[in-house]
């Protein structure tokens, strides 16, 4: 692969299998996993970074192409970014989710009109609610979501979620899911097209393998 | 204690201000020499007569009322008021026509951050001259003037708006159809694309070739790549590309299959503007022969605008590479 491509690697949950991809493709991705503190890779062309932040680095092109969540690029929907690919793994599914027993997200629209819904999502779950003709109060907040309808903060949650396990041990259900969401492939517009040649390269290599 | 003023608006001091003037200054004056006269028109205007140009007064956001209760809405681009200027002011005088502008134009910041909301926009437009010749004109003028602002590496990428459009057409795919893959196609969400156009039930062959060809972008082999249900709707391009060739500038345009713009009003070729230095475009433009029309007078026309503080950036950079 041509080293003047820069790349944006989530760390997190999606970091080993991005790196397993480069593999494939031919990138020397041993610096960056033997060192967990350094950020930037120039030999490599790699940059990494939190999921959330990938979107943001490809948009104003600080990276060339990128790989995220299709939670996060639905959450920053408003993001000048192309999507190129279904990279398959990560699969993830962003769920409603509520204290077992019970319907306290039917109850509280039932009985109050409205129901409180705690997430990192807060455009995705709006959406969601609005969608389905429902009134929601979005409380977004940014660590454990699954604490929130523990302690009566909200009737219910949107959230991600791969094995269903953490909601389990907090005494959560999915009631409703909303979409399936896997690892993407994004480029940033300009350089879609002036780094076009390296960019296709990536996308072919990345479908035959 | 702060005194704020609207996200995506900004002062301008005179440090910015003598550099944003250079680049205009330079910029108009190829721009001139080769015949564009600079036009000025009011920043509020009737939003009737806006809408008249386009449904959405091309994304006007800003309305407000004047003492007899009309509404008055400020410009977002200067395309629409140049074709009212050319079927009122203009309406005796034989095309072709050429203008160039520098003028504010104003958009809601809907993206949030970073965003602007008000911008300066130096731009130029070609009235009665149809099809390839036209847009050869516009896009070899724009590199023109972007050399003389001081970029070196810039390049227009080329596509044209009606062709997904007819491609779909060719394909017989019903036209209520369309919009999910054309909204994909626009926000260039090719995962989403791939999905729409395997919910129509087409073969595999029509299905790859839906997928396939917004992927098409690069120099004149593209429109030879393009198979065969394309391959007239790339006509335009493949004669756009001669008229390039002979003004020497062929090397710089990125034919595009998948380039789409926002704008409703085009109607062929569209373009947009890049430099390596800045991750987002620098501008953009098209073919729109009917919008002249809409306001009484049927002319071909052409256009280009770019973001001047856009291509101050990328001349900052190209300064710093020395």
């Amino acid at each position: 692969m041509s080293r003047d491509l820069t790349i944006a690697v989530p760390r997190g949950a999606l970091f080993h299998g991005t790196l397993d991809l480069l593999d494939r493709l031919g990138v020397d991705t041993s610096e960056v996993r033997s060192n967990e503190r350094k950020l930037l890779f120039a030999e490599a062309g790699i940059v990494t970074m939190r999921p959330s932040d990938v979107p943001t680095y490809v948009e104003h092109g600080s990276a060339d192409i990128g790989v995220t969540g299709k939670d996060v690029l639905l959450e920053q929907s408003q993001r000048r970014v192309y999507e190129l690919l279904d990279l398959g793994y990560g699969h993830c599914r962003m769920v409603v989710a509520a204290r077992e027993g019970g319907d306290p997200i039917g109850d509280a629209l039932r009985r109050l009109g409205r129901v409180r819904i705690a997430t990192k999502y807060p455009r995705v779950a709006a959406a969601h609610f609005a969608e389905t003709g429902r009134q929601a109060e979005i409380v977004e907040v940014k660590g454990s979501v699954e604490l929130a309808p523990l302690t009566g903060l909200v009737d219910g949650i949107v959230d991600l979620t791969a094995t269903g396990r953490t909601l389990e041990e907090n005494h959560l259900r999915v009631v409703e899911e909303i979409g399936v969401c896997t690892a993407r492939l994004i480029a940033n517009p300009v350089a879609h097209k002036l780094k076009g040649e390296q960019i296709d390269r990536i996308v072919e290599g990345i479908r035959i393998s | 204690m702060t005194h704020p003023i609207p996200p995506g608006t900004r002062d301008v001091l005179p440090e910015e201000m003598r550099e944003l003037r250079a680049i205009c200054d330079r910029m108009r004056d190829r721009f001139e020499e080769s015949g564009y006269g600079e036009i000025h028109t009011p920043a509020l205007e009737y939003e009737e007569v806006l809408r008249r140009g386009e449904e959405h007064a091309a994304g006007a956001r800003y309305r407000t009322f004047d003492e007899q209760g009309d509404v008055l809405a400020l410009r977002s681009d200067m395309t629409i008021p140049i074709a009212r200027v050319v079927a009122t002011r203009y309406r005796g005088v034989e095309p072709p026509l050429r203008f160039c502008y520098f003028a504010r134009a104003w958009r809601a910041a809907e993206r949030g951050v970073g965003e602007p909301r008000e911008f300066l926009q130096g731009g130029l437009e070609l009235i009665g001259v149809p099809g390839a010749e036209g847009d050869a004109e516009v896009v070899a003028l724009t590199i023109a003037a972007l050399d003389e602002a001081g970029l070196r590496r810039h390049r227009i990428g080329v596509g044209d708006g009606s062709l997904y459009g007819s491609l779909l057409a060719s394909l017989e795919v019903p036209a209520d159809r369309h919009l999910p893959l054309l909204e994909c196609l626009s926000r260039r969400d090719l995962v989403g694309l791939e999905m729409s156009a395997s919910a129509l039930g087409l073969g595999e062959r029509e299905q790859e070739l839906l997928v396939r060809l917004p992927e098409l972008r690069g120099g004149r082999e593209v429109l030879e790549r393009a198979a065969a249900p394309a391959r007239d709707a790339v006509e335009g391009l493949r004669a756009l590309h001669e008229l390039l060739e002979e003004r020497g500038v062929a090397d710089r345009v990125i034919f595009d299959l998948g380039l789409v713009r926002e704008l409703g009003y085009y109607t062929g070729a569209v373009f947009e503007v890049y430099d390596p230095a800045v991750g987002f475009a620098l501008g953009g433009g098209g073919r729109y022969d009917e919008l002249i029309g809409r306001f009484g007078r049927d002319l071909p026309a052409c256009g280009l605008a770019l973001d001047v503080q856009r291509v101050h950036l990328a001349q900052a950079a190209e300064e710093a590479l020395g």
